[in-house]
């Protein structure tokens, strides 16, 4: 009995110790979710609602000409946005493995974007990519007087600009991520691919990148949720301009939220993003869950 | 490419065309990354005449630090012309409770879910693995009615409530996998000993915890100062923090824009980050792998 005590103390312990997490789990991330999904299907304006609806939010959502534009938007920046970083971080993690020198100096430059917010980024560029005295100023006064580079206030380029400053924020991450995978390959491939005469190009394509999958997809996972966050930029940038041009997802639903008071199409539009998020995820944490299990 | 599969050792290196096109990618990518903070700290110290010449990546003819002064003390947000300084402190009244609080959480519930045998645990962990991925529109109309309810809407109780909510996926990855890396004989023992489920947590594994520590510490503070969307709806007006008035300082502007003082306030907002990425190092490095982990 007295040697159970204890026990039965610690255990009571751990209860308690992870009450925390277990709220939050539930109230929280349960919850909430929940909460909105069912806002969503309800006839909710400016006050909640508790009149069942079905779709019909999703319809008028789908409808609704500024989430098509913010919709394809997202897809334009998330194609872009990642292709690039992934591409761009990839290649400097395989310069800066070529033992280059200062190779500490160049990590922390490619590197320290990564560490300042959205906004900071999004301030910068749209400084830089201001037409009347940012980077077109600079080509003209170089006596090129013709150069145009005024995608930030044109509708059909704005979204561009947001994958200029949001590649110059991520590369470095991605570069990161990588060159811990590259070194963590095993030196006997490169000495056995020297034996048999492969140029280096050919084993990085044929054996490197192969074997870095898991880099790969531990990059390419955060940047899409990145993707899907997506919000303070576009705010810091253009704040979704010019026009409705460079809106997205993420910032329409706070839109419908504070400003618009429409709570049901609001959650609608959050819902969607959830189940954008889940078929991006979900496939990943599977395959991740069965290597574990196999290993 | 060439130097790649060359054994370690320093060995006299040829200049060949391919290490010379390794440096010149290498260089041009830095300047690319380092343009923009270049440009900001240049456009901060220059006068509004001196800006409408022109010359944006020119150094300051007559350098002034009138602009930081002006962006730290009396630049406008709305009506209230108090400078950024205010949005400061505001940011480090949110940052110092919400890094304790939710380290606090986050490694009592990894210490928790690794030693001891809670049923329910691997479910737990899981279901906060896959939550850390949910998009925040989800859960923002619930909370804020929720946090109405219980009085804590807009203010800092709040505001910290909602970073430790939040944070609890990665931190409490961050420590479980800590914890999970240490010799299960150093709980047994503490077992043995007599300590309790908390005692062992304060005494023993908390202190060997230190380099996770320093890690948690760092990626909280650079992820809770660079926030921008939870602040803005949870902080409440007298508490904004510093990104929340930075956009509002830049985008909101009536009349003529002052670029330097925008540069100027920028460079501030960041300097927090900036300070802890370059004091930090590899530790930094080391968070986003830690971090990165996570599903």
């Amino acid at each position: 009995m007295l040697a159970l005590r204890p026990r039965l103390a610690s255990k009571l312990s751990a209860w308690l110790a992870l009450s925390p997490a277990t709220t939050i789990l539930v109230v929280v991330y349960v919850g909430c979710t929940a909460w909105t999904v069912w806002i969503s299907m309800t006839a909710s304006r400016m006050l909640p609602s508790s009149t069942f609806v079905g779709l019909r939010q999703y319809d008028a959502l789908f409808a609704n000409e500024r989430w098509q534009i913010s919709v394809s938007n997202l897809v334009v920046f998330g194609v872009l946005f990642m292709i690039a970083s992934l591409v761009l971080g990839f290649l400097l993690a395989v310069a800066i493995d070529q033992r280059v020198r200062a190779e500490n100096v160049l990590r922390s430059v490619f590197l320290y974007p990564f560490s300042m917010s959205f906004i900071v980024t999004g301030l910068v560029w749209q400084w830089l990519l201001n037409p009347t005295y940012g980077i077109q100023a600079v080509g003209r006064g170089f006596g090129f007087e013709t150069f145009r580079f005024d995608w930030i206030v044109r509708q059909e380029t704005v979204i561009y600009c947001l994958v200029i400053a949001g590649v110059w924020h991520a590369a470095g991450l991605v570069m990161a991520i990588m060159l811990a995978g590259l070194r963590g390959i095993d030196e006997d491939i490169w000495k056995a691919a020297r034996v048999d005469g492969l140029p280096p190009w050919r084993v990085y394509v044929s054996i490197v990148i192969p074997m870095m999958g898991a880099s790969f997809a531990t990059a390419a996972v955060l940047l899409a949720t990145s993707v899907v966050r997506l919000y303070d930029l576009s705010v810091a940038m253009t704040n979704g301009g010019p026009g409705i041009a460079s809106e997205v997802p993420a910032k329409f639903v706070m839109d419908h939220l504070f400003e618009r008071q429409n709570i049901g199409l609001a959650t609608a539009a959050a819902t969607s993003m959830l189940i954008t998020v889940a078929a991006v995820v979900a496939p990943w944490i599977y395959i991740q869950s069965r290597r574990r299990r196999a290993a | 490419m060439v130097a790649a599969v060359e054994p370690a050792g320093p060995r006299p290196r040829p200049v060949t065309p391919a290490r010379v096109g390794l440096y010149a990618f290498l260089v041009i990518t830095a300047l690319f990354f380092l343009t923009p903070l270049y440009v900001m700290l240049v456009t901060s110290f220059k006068t509004m005449p001196e800006i409408r010449q022109g010359n944006l990546l020119g150094l300051p003819a007559e350098p002034s630090l009138q602009a930081w002064g002006h962006a730290w003390s009396a630049a406008c947000t709305g009506l209230a012309c108090n400078g950024i300084s205010v949005g400061f402190f505001n940011s480090v009244k949110i940052l110092v409770p919400s890094v304790i609080v939710s380290i606090a959480v986050g490694s009592l519930t990894g210490y928790a879910l690794s030693f001891w045998r809670v049923r329910g645990a691997s479910a737990l962990f899981g279901a906060l693995m896959i939550v850390a991925f949910v998009p925040y529109q989800i859960f923002i109309y619930p909370l804020v009615r929720i946090f109405a309810t219980i009085g804590i809407n807009n203010s800092i109780p709040g505001i910290v409530a909602i970073h430790t909510i939040f944070g609890l996926p990665t931190m409490t990855l961050l420590f479980r996998n800590y914890f999970a890396s240490l010799p299960i004989e150093l709980f047994k023992a503490a077992r043995v000993d007599g300590a309790g489920f908390f005692r062992i947590y304060s005494s023993v594994m908390m202190p060997m915890a230190t380099p996770m520590l320093i890690v948690a510490v760092i990626l909280q503070v650079t992820g809770i100062w660079n926030d921008f969307i939870l602040g803005l709806v949870f902080a409440g007006r007298e508490n904004l923090p510093m990104t929340v008035q930075l956009n509002n300082i830049v985008n909101s502007t009536q009349g003529e824009r002052l670029y330097n003082v925008d540069m100027a306030a920028t460079l501030l907002t960041a300097l927090v980050p900036l300070v802890v990425y370059f004091a930090s190092g590899r530790w930094f490095v080391r968070g986003i792998a830690a971090g990165a982990v996570k599903g």
